[in-house]
């Protein structure tokens, strides 16, 4: 029996201090062979959470990673000590090239440190005492993150007091001016925080207060930078020809058309399309009012000369691709309140409208096949 | 030894920063209390420092920080009113005086000399202490206290399993407090808080503020007092933090001065 010889194996070895080293390779062999069921091996995959990678996982990938950029560089018969990401991405992209619409489908090639999420490292030293002091609490980072939030808001109320005092108190005194930035979103803080979180808001009492600006280090580091939205109109500048009539062109765009305009400040009121005359390019009424609209909309119908290129898309969109040209032409022939004006009628923004796909299971982008009761 | 029949915290602290003990091979010793360590001394020495404050009643002097008339000036014989008393509570109350109870401040003397003592005692022997309140008033207060005895602190909504449930909550093979500081044993809804029951449940020794309106049965060391007022919470945090501090200090005094003479056994 397994047992017995276990047992036998036990006394033998007994009589030697490290016994315990020696026995489990040996009783390993002698024991049998058991067959478990295969619900014990079904485990609840759901409350184990997310994957949990080691340090040392993390590591062995990244000496792995750093490997095959070498090979990566030296097959693509590039520097392996100067091969960048961007070059990486490439290479892959040539190497593996790949239809799927889904761009996280691809094959890619990544730092590990960017694929497997940010983990938590050991929290306590060697005695076991944790390192943070607020490590009872489950969320450390978050709460702390409160934590110091409120000791800002004691802080200003406590210098706002002291001003008061001495009555120097202003309520209008420099508040925050945060610009192009927003607040992270409660994704962007949790992946920050390695934590999950509820909605709190601390932040936007810290801000009503008017000497906010002493906290302003913190509380930028809670804001994103917006890229900068800049839609101010660049105006073309007045150019002169030999003649020395003052002309601007500019371009225009609706669906598929695009247009190009040259503004002659000659004072005929004369338009060419393509060569030929409006009234030809154009026979329908309704495209030549979107035409002379800006001009109509300025009150200088008779002062300029248009000459005008438009290819793509039908009759209608051409004629709007021309009346957005020749509002931006117009642009540096007018004053800036003018500019303003012809901005809020609308006339300088392109239309965003494009044409929306046909879908499958469909007739059309937006209608359905006929639905049968039965 | 008496010291090893306290709370299985003490036991887990003695094994965790104990020296790594090398066994020899030879079959000479018969039985295991007299095994001896190839360093004798460090052990004797930590058994002497670990001692050696256990033979006075009062040995890191804690009577000295408070007097009566600071925990009057502190307000914390104000109690609520009688509509509210615990029927527990009733032993604590000097009295009664316009509908208003009067927490006896004598108790309440005996009663915060005992916790300081135990709390001095639990620092000393580099234990974890936790303070909680769920007071939002205070929140900020405990939390500054903790961070500046280098102990820990738990002002936020307790989530159901964080001494019961440990190894899941935080990781496995986490330390759990050795004692639980309660700056108000109630939570926002006016019930006992979760964690007096956990800490019970799992052989943590706790020491309360107790309030007129507050349960005393499952505190190990009760100091019947006001945990409204801000007075008497700043009081109760400034005791703490200097006990705890004086008692670190303590102990590091003592390793000092024992480490000096750690290769020959030492009579100091």
């Amino acid at each position: 029996m397994a047992s017995s010889c276990v047992r036998v194996v036990g006394s033998i070895l007994g009589k030697c201090a490290n016994c315990s080293a020696i026995i489990s390779p040996v009783t390993l062999q002698l024991f049998r062979q058991v067959c478990m069921s295969s619900a014990l091996h079904r485990k609840n995959l759901a409350a184990a959470g997310p994957e949990q990678f080691t340090a040392e996982f993390v590591k062995k990938q990244i000496d792995e990673f750093e490997v095959g950029k070498r090979h990566l560089a030296n097959m693509m018969g590039e520097d392996p000590e100067n091969f960048s990401q961007e070059d990486i991405d490439r290479s892959i992209a040539y190497l593996f090239p790949s239809g799927l619409f889904e761009k996280k489908a691809r094959p890619l090639m990544k730092h590990p440190d960017e694929i497997f999420p940010k983990q938590r490292a050991v929290q306590w030293g060697a005695d076991g005492r944790p390192f943070h002091f607020l490590f009872y609490t489950g969320k450390q980072s978050y709460y702390f993150l409160m934590h110091e939030l409120y000791g800002k808001l004691l802080n200003v109320e406590k210098h706002q007091d002291r001003l008061r005092a001495k009555g120097l108190f202003s309520s209008d005194a420099n508040s925050m001016s945060l610009g192009m930035s927003r607040w992270f979103t409660k994704e962007e803080l949790e992946v920050s925080l390695v934590e999950t979180i509820s909605t709190h808001d601390l932040m936007e009492r810290l801000l009503s207060m008017p000497y906010c600006s002493l906290e302003q280090q913190f509380i930028l580091q809670y804001r994103r930078q917006l890229e900068a939205q800049s839609m101010h109109q660049i105006v073309q500048p007045l150019q002169q020809d030999e003649k020395g009539v003052a002309y601007s062109s500019a371009e225009g765009l609706r669906k598929t058309s695009r247009s190009s305009v040259v503004l002659r400040d000659c004072g005929s009121g004369r338009v060419t399309v393509n060569g030929q005359d409006c009234h030809h390019y154009f026979s329908v009424l309704q495209d030549r009012e979107q035409l002379m609209f800006p001009l109509q909309f300025m009150g200088v119908l008779g002062r300029f000369d248009l000459k005008c290129t438009v290819s793509g898309g039908g009759r209608s969109s051409q004629a709007g691709a021309l009346r957005l040209a020749i509002s931006r032409a117009l642009l540096s022939f007018l004053s800036e309140k003018e500019g303003e004006a012809m901005r809020q009628a609308g006339l300088l923004t392109p239309d965003p409208r494009v044409r929306e796909r046909k879908k499958p299971g469909q007739e059309g982008a937006r209608r359905k096949y006929t639905w049968k009761k039965r | 030894m008496a010291f090893r029949a306290l709370t299985k915290g003490l036991f887990g602290l003695r094994h965790s920063r104990g020296v790594t003990v090398k066994y020899s091979c030879d079959g000479h010793f018969a039985t295991a209390a007299s095994i001896q360590s190839p360093q004798p001394q460090t052990d004797d020495v930590k058994e002497k420092i670990l001692q050696l404050p256990l033979k006075s009643p009062d040995y890191f002097r804690v009577s000295e920080l408070f007097s009566l008339k600071d925990l009057f000036n502190a307000r914390v014989h104000l109690g609520h009113k009688q509509g509210c008393r615990h029927r527990l509570m009733e032993p604590y109350l000097y009295g009664c005086r316009l509908d208003q109870d009067i927490i006896d401040l004598d108790q309440t003397m005996e009663h915060l000399q005992l916790a300081l003592n135990f709390t001095a005692h639990i620092a000393y022997r580099g234990g974890v202490i936790l303070f909680v309140s769920r007071r939002r008033q205070f929140c900020h207060l405990v939390e500054t206290t903790a961070k500046e005895c280098g102990e820990y602190a738990h002002t936020r909504y307790w989530q159901g399993g964080l001494l019961t449930n440990a190894n899941i909550q935080y990781s496995p093979g986490v330390r759990l407090p050795d004692l639980i500081v309660f700056l108000s044993t109630l939570n926002n809804v006016f019930q006992q808080h979760v964690a007096l029951r956990d800490a019970a449940k799992m052989n943590i020794p706790t020491v309360g503020v107790v309030d007129s309106n507050c349960n005393p049965s499952l505190v190990t060391y009760p100091i019947p007092g006001n945990d409204d007022t801000p007075v008497a919470v700043e009081l109760y945090c400034r005791l703490f933090k200097m006990t705890i501090n004086r008692a670190k200090d303590k102990r590091r005094q003592m390793e000092l001065l024992h480490g000096l003479f750690t290769p020959t056994p030492s009579s100091s």
